[in-house]
């Protein structure tokens, strides 16, 4: 028998080089057919590059990508849908205004002439949806869905175009823990009827959960592919990492002081005018970390927003200490010593053209010592980003390397050194270690409970539940932009987190 | 075995100077290669055409000052382009923000009465305010009411251009022009000196220089600068740092629009010394000032250089008329194709495109 014929797919020696990068170093990956295979590492350990290239979206240096036994050119996704490959890609490829059934057959050569035919679309969405449980409007536009049901839409756009091999690059980073276990029941029924599943992750519980087998990748290289009945959650860390790594963080006890932010029946809108948080109250204090918990956009990047002066609250007030802060500007939020680690450190986090240097001093070009009167002070900038550097670990040639040649890691080193160099009272701290390797997480994590020790208040706001769970003090769970409840972090339970996630009040609530 | 021709496209993590100079310089002779069919179709061998240019132009003292005369008002406008540029405000409204310069210094001239030596300051601090008068309201418009500033700033054009015309057919018609639409001559004091035997008026010239100078300080070393490039580079990271759209929009408005007024008394002490029709005042160096800071990439010291080379294809301009008898319009379609290729070039930056050949 031909050794590659129980292959689905079979990657030889792939090699993607960037620029001052080998993304792909040689890597060998063979996929056996209607398996889970997961791709497992840490990020920029090379496994989205990897599969770009396998969906056609790079060409790989050298390697062969293998199917069926036959060499093939993965020249584009056209390519990779006419070979039966589909990818259901991190960040979704949806137009939001146009319906599910319109997404569905965007791209493909449906109905007679100019015209469409969506009753037959219809009729096979609808089959497709009732084989494998994936109910959905096909009607319904897709601003108008959840995430999680915005993710299915993906799954059935790559199964209306009948694909063998599904990618899913980190499906579960947006979902409730109640949704991703709907999706490893869908994903575990699409592979009894035959298909491969490739599932991208850097989650080592995904891992042994979904997967038949899995390949970690380090540093661009493919250390190890593993049964995962033969293999344990320590293993996997060990070969992602290449060293042992410690699971618990170390947190002090909790030593409460005075009230440093009290936020009253707050309510706000949204970006598109609908009311994103509705009657929001809670109080924090110092030397605590208040996570909130909540499923992406039901108003904790609002919440985020109004908080550090860059959105209108239209109802409500914010006391920081004794003092009314309601609506201040951005400048005076900062002045008032509130720090933001922002959400999307590379679109508001950063000027990616700008030197390091300059991007440490966004927020304070305009203070003492950096500038004088209107002239900025180099000598001063350059110390204090000699300073930042040193202390942080920001691993970079020097302070003039513009800020987009770093890594994820480095950014948020970077943005952390700003923001929190000046001792805040308040840091408002999202998704602060979203994308980032185990290391950096660790050493953001680290930097985070030091400002707790110090007497920072922090309102810790997060997708990653476990990051939430181990990082938090209180837990504050928030939907449709209002608070279902605010737990002790010691006696929380995951399952009533991701209940109360989904809509269902807390009862016992204390504030 | 058959080898086919491959090509694969990487995004480019720095862009060096030098590549962006031999981008520039390739953007330029694509366009001396597409603007020679037209020479062609007029029946002129452009290598003549273009030999013909640069000889006219630079050749003589006579063309080098006709040469260096254009590139000032390019060169006021251009500098103060940059600055809106770079700040994310695309100022198509120099050709009107340069009338308005003109109107407001004529103004000055001829109906305020300051004594000789206050007079050509006054003119050019009236110039500079109605140029940036001009340019603040379509800035005004965009920071409040969110109007798109490329309309605005093109509609506001047209505006100052009927209101010159207006001027000079009517309130301000000059009753010694014997009918003709200007307004009368400017007094004596009220006239920039010019470089003996030339139409060089020298002032201005230097007053751009300073300018360049100036400006490319207040980028790199100011607070304002650092609020300007943040905001151009990334507008979320502005918001995010607190830094005021309002008043950066403002005042890269009040520069930019306001040294293309300079750039108008230039052209009418200097030049005309009456106030007379809009064609005749600029010949579109407002617009012509988009490409050239464009091509010197948003920076303002760049600007001497690329508008000394608009400088050049504008003389040439006067060359090909009297020399060969063809349209000075070439010269608009020469300039637009430069900024056609210049655009289409920046892929190029952005991207490396490397060539293979596959089995």
């Amino acid at each position: 028998m031909d050794n590659s014929e129980g292959y689905a797919i079979e990657l030889r020696g792939i090699v993607k080089r960037f620029p001052g990068v080998v993304a792909n170093d040689g890597i060998d990956l063979k996929v056996h057919r209607g398996e889970i295979h997961c791709l497992l590492g840490e990020n920029g350990a090379g496994k989205t590059t990897l599969m770009r290239i396998l969906y056609g979206l790079y060409r790989p240096d050298e390697g062969e990508i293998i199917l069926n036994g036959q060499s093939v050119q993965m020249t584009s996704p056209r390519a990779a849908l006419n070979n039966h490959i589909g990818m259901v890609h991190q960040h979704f490829r949806l137009v939001p205004t146009l319906s599910v059934e319109e997404n569905i057959v965007l791209g493909l050569d449906e109905g007679t002439g100019p015209f469409m035919n969506f009753h037959k679309t219809r009729q096979k969405i609808s089959a497709i949806a009732g084989e494998y449980g994936l109910s959905i409007d096909p009607q319904a536009k897709i601003w108008q869905l959840s995430v999680g049901q915005q993710q299915r839409v993906e799954i059935l756009k790559a199964l209306y175009r009948e694909v063998d091999i599904l990618i899913m690059d980190e499906p579960t980073s947006v979902l409730t823990p109640q949704e991703v276990s709907q999706l490893f029941t869908t994903l575990r029924t699409l592979v009894d009827d035959g298909l491969t599943i490739i599932f991208i992750t850097h989650k080592l519980d995904e891992v042994i959960q979904v997967s038949n087998r899995v390949t970690v990748l380090r540093k661009g290289k493919a250390v190890s592919t593993l049964s995962t009945a033969e293999t344990d959650k320590p293993g996997l860390a060990r070969l992602m990492v290449g060293r042992e790594v410690v699971f618990q963080l170390e947190k002090s006890p909790l030593k409460r002081r005075e009230k440093l932010l009290e936020v009253n029946g707050l309510y706000a809108l949204s970006d598109r005018k609908l009311p994103a948080l509705r009657g929001v109250s809670f109080d924090l204090f110092g030397g605590e970390i208040l996570g909130v918990a909540g499923v992406s956009g039901n108003g904790q990047y609002e919440l985020a927003e109004v908080l550090t002066g860059l959105r209108k609250s239209t109802k409500g007030r914010i006391l920081l200490g004794k003092k009314e802060v309601t609506n201040c500007s951005a400048r005076k939020m900062y002045d008032l010593k509130v720090a933001h680690i922002p959400a999307e450190r590379i679109r508001m986090g950063i000027v990616p053209a700008l030197s390091i240097r300059e991007n440490l001093i966004l927020k304070k070009y305009r203070h003492h010592p950096f500038s004088h009167r209107e002239f900025l002070d180099n000598k001063e900038i350059e110390e204090n980003a000699h300073r930042a550097m040193s202390d942080y670990q920001i691993a970079a040639p020097s302070c003039e390397t513009p800020a987009k040649l770093l890594s994820g890691g480095n950014i948020q080193k970077v943005v952390l050194a700003r923001e929190l160099s000046e001792n805040p009272n308040l840091i408002v701290a999202v998704h602060p270690t979203y994308g980032l390797d185990i290391g950096a997480t660790e050493q953001v994590r680290q930097v985070l409970l030091i400002q707790r020790e110090r007497g920072a208040a922090t309102l810790l706001i997060s997708e990653d539940l476990e990051e939430i769970m181990t990082m938090s003090d209180r837990i504050l769970v928030i939907f449709k932009g209002e608070v279902m409840g605010i737990l002790d972090a010691e006696s929380a339970d995951i399952e009533e987190i991701g209940l109360m996630m989904a809509g269902t009040r807390h009862k016992g609530e204390q504030l | 075995m058959k080898s086919r021709l491959g090509f694969k496209v990487e995004k480019r993590a720095i862009v060096s100077g030098s590549l962006v100079f031999f981008v520039s310089l390739f953007a330029i002779f694509a366009a001396l290669v597409v603007a020679g069919i037209f020479f062609r179709i007029y029946g002129v061998s452009p290598i003549h055409a273009y030999q013909l240019i640069l000889k006219g132009a630079l050749g003589n003292k006579f063309g080098l000052a006709e040469t260096v005369r254009r590139a000032i008002p390019l060169l006021l406008c251009g500098v103060g382009l940059t600055i809106a540029f770079r700040a994310l405000f695309w100022n198509i409204g120099a050709e009107g923000q340069l009338l308005m310069g003109a109107v407001a210094a004529a103004g000055v001239a001829l109906f305020s009465g300051l004594p000789g030596p206050l007079l050509l300051p006054a003119m050019f601090i009236g110039g500079f305010l109605g140029g940036a008068a001009w340019g603040l309201i379509p800035a005004i418009l965009k920071v409040m009411l969110g109007l798109n500033d490329v309309i605005t700033t093109l509609m506001m054009n047209y505006i100052a251009i009927y209101f010159v015309e207006w001027l000079i057919h009517g309130p301000w018609k000059g009753p010694t022009a014997r009918g003709f639409a200007y307004t009368d001559t400017f007094p004596r004091a009220a006239w920039l000196p010019t470089l003996y035997g030339t139409r060089i008026h020298w002032p201005t010239l230097v007053l751009g220089l300073v300018l360049a100078v100036v400006m490319y300080i207040l980028v790199n070393r100011t607070r304002s600068g650092f609020e300007i490039r943040v905001i151009g580079e990334n507008p979320d990271a502005a918001r995010f740092a607190g830094i005021s759209r309002f008043k950066t929009t403002l005042l890269v408005m009040l520069i930019s629009g306001g040294f293309a007024g300079l750039a108008g008394v230039g052209e009418i002490a200097g030049i005309h010394l009456r106030l007379l029709g809009p064609t005749h005042i600029s010949m579109g160096y407002g617009y012509t000032a988009i490409i050239v800071a464009w091509l010197a990439r948003r920076n303002p010291l760049a600007v001497i250089v690329t508008s000394l080379l608009f400088g050049v294809i504008m003389a040439g301009g006067d060359v090909i008329k009297v020399s060969l008898g063809l349209p000075f319009q070439l010269i608009n379609v020469f300039n637009g194709l430069i900024l056609f290729f210049l655009i289409g070039s920046e892929i190029f930056l952005r991207y490396k495109i490397s060539f293979f050949l596959r089995r």
